[in-house]
């Protein structure tokens, strides 16, 4: 047998698996958001139509949907760049020659990410108590007056934040860690020599040696946040007053709780081409500016 | 700054970010301990007066938690197993055997990585529900039997095989799948450690797919199971905290004592950018 065609059966069973569960299914949202599948037609085909662009029509006239929209793209502007900074210098503290037990420390600050996001939220969600919650009582030492954090609309999407930091900091850390450990020592050590500081070395060397990784970290941890969804479902149940309704909590109620399958599909379809849109964006900005 | 003290600043800072990393995780743990109310005393407290198994007896005797471990357990090992075969060959028939397309359809591979798995749920579950799949462990394990990245992963891993020593075997006579078992899978050992490890961690924490898919109590896994008690019970803090607990463990335990293959595959995954 020549091995041009054993390649095949090697091959069948992911391609199946991919095709009949991934690529029908993505091929299939889109048609479905043309459409007004609906509690009626989930019950009988025969009451199905073609709306063409309605639901995308109706979506883009629709308060909550720009909400959630919204919410999401707080989500993404804040969450983003404070997880990039916790994860940065933790990883510049690890890679520190000063630190001691480094294999101890990576692994704590790495604990978060391996937990479940949902048993973690529970936790929090007890913490973030008003009245019981072990970080009022914290902040209370410190002077400050209680923080109704999940149960005050300008305080929920902060909370979940700051959840969102604690939880996945630690996947970035990593990926940024074996960045700086890639940077030859050289190029420190000419720095040194030329009297370089530590704070003027950071600046001027290791950032710049870093950007690549930086930017990649960036536009995944983009990618993944634009998908927020247990973290409210879990701590908020999407509000108080819809103020942590993410975009994708909106397609799961608007799908499985309403059955507005059309519509729901239109709502995950805008999301990913907005994810699309601003990680395609970031990755020509990025490339741009190495050009540069 | 003198040296001494940059070395105190360093090490204190790490010691306050483990802190602040580990203190949610070691506080389940305090009150998972504690007896019903008691967390919710003022001051709060940080340690059990009394520890006691009753929060776990409950969960397991009462809430049925041991149905929800069941089913996680059942559902990770199968995805994992399952998948593992799927990823495996076909990472190396993308790395090692030549066939027409093959960098088109690796190309197609790649581009899929950016298609997040919510866009195709909807669909998803209607094919599901054609197929009479809905609400049952199949349903849950189908979708993951194979997917890109894990291919992706296999594929880099695949890469360092010599090409000789594959050549050779064939013309030794050994046919294709032989070449597989016999030489190819014991040099991708640590490839099968990493992609396991990531896969199980995946579907055990797994929340969205399952919570659409399951619709009846009995075959929630343990994330699902835990956001609707969660709902139940939102004032049994103590209980919900050995919810937690047992829901965690399992995960960090695996972690920790795979952790070299995790984060390689971690790393290797992130090089794709």
């Amino acid at each position: 047998m020549s091995a041009r065609r054993a390649a095949w059966p090697f091959l069948a069973p992911a391609f199946a698996v991919l095709g009949v569960f991934f690529l029908l299914p993505v091929l299939g949202a889109l048609a479905l958001s043309f459409t007004d599948y609906d509690l009626y037609a989930l019950a009988d085909l025969r009451n199905l139509r073609f709306v063409a662009l309605g639901n995308y029509w109706e979506l883009l006239h629709r308060p909550l949907f720009w909400a959630a929209l919204g919410h999401t793209c707080y989500f993404v502007a804040v969450g983003v760049p404070l997880s990039i900074a916790a994860s940065l210098g933790a990883a510049l503290l690890l890679d520190s020659p000063l630190a001691r037990a480094r294999a101890f420390f990576r692994t704590a600050l790495f604990a978060p990410v391996v937990t479940t996001v949902v048993a973690v939220a529970i936790v929090w969600r007890y913490l973030l108590n008003t009245k019981y919650g072990l970080l009022n009582h914290a902040l209370g030492l410190l002077g400050v007056h209680p923080v109704d954090w999940l149960g005050d609309p300008r305080w929920a999407m902060p909370a979940i934040i700051l959840f969102a930091v604690w939880k996945n900091f630690g996947y970035n850390m990593i990926i940024l860690l074996a960045g700086l450990q890639a940077i030859p020592p050289e190029l420190h050590e000419a720095a040194r020599i030329d009297g370089a500081g530590a704070l003027r070395r950071l600046w001027h060397v290791t950032l710049p040696a870093l950007a690549p990784t930086l930017g990649m970290v960036a536009i995944l941890t983009v990618a993944g946040y634009f998908q927020l969804f247990a973290e409210p479902y879990v701590m908020t149940e999407g509000g108080p007053l819809q103020s942590t309704m993410s975009a994708l909590y909106l397609m799961y109620e608007e799908g499985f709780k309403w059955w507005n399958l059309g519509s729901a599909s239109a709502v995950a379809f805008l999301l990913f081409a907005l994810t699309f849109a601003v990680t395609a964006a970031m990755l020509w900005l990025f490339r741009r500016g190495s050009e540069a | 700054m003198s040296p001494r003290a940059a070395k105190w600043l360093v090490n204190g800072l790490l010691l306050a970010g483990a802190a602040a990393a580990l203190f949610p995780l070691a506080w389940m743990l305090s009150a998972s301990f504690m007896a019903p109310g008691e967390s919710g005393t003022l001051p709060p407290p940080l340690l059990p007066a009394h520890p006691t198994w009753a929060n776990y007896q409950a969960l397991f005797v009462r809430a049925g938690m041991g149905r929800y471990l069941a089913n996680s357990l059942l559902v990770s090992c199968a995805i994992t197993a399952l998948s593992l075969a799927c990823n495996l060959t076909a990472g190396y028939a993308f790395a090692k055997l030549d066939f027409p397309g093959r960098r088109a359809l690796f190309r197609g591979v790649l581009g899929a990585l950016v298609i997040p798995a919510q866009v195709a749920m909807l669909p998803l579950f209607l094919e599901l529900k054609y197929l009479g799949l809905v609400n049952s462990y199949a349903g849950v394990v189908a979708p993951a039997l194979a997917s890109c990245f894990g291919i992706y992963l296999v594929r880099q891993f695949a890469r360092a095989i010599p090409g000789e020593l594959i050549e050779a075997a064939r013309i030794d006579g050994a046919g294709e799948w032989r070449i597989f078992a016999r030489i190819v899978l014991p040099l991708l050992r640590p490839a099968m450690a990493t992609l396991a490890i990531f896969t199980f961690l995946a579907a055990w924490n797994d929340f969205m797919w399952p919570l659409i898919v399951l619709t009846g109590q009995e075959h929630y896994t343990l994330p699902v199971g835990l956001a609707s008690l969660a709902r139940e019970h939102a004032q049994d803090t103590e209980l919900m905290m050995a919810g937690a607990v047992v829901t965690v463990l399992p995960a960090l335990a695996l972690f920790l004592a795979l952790q070299r293959y995790y984060l390689q595959g971690l790393l290797l995954g992130s090089v794709k950018g």
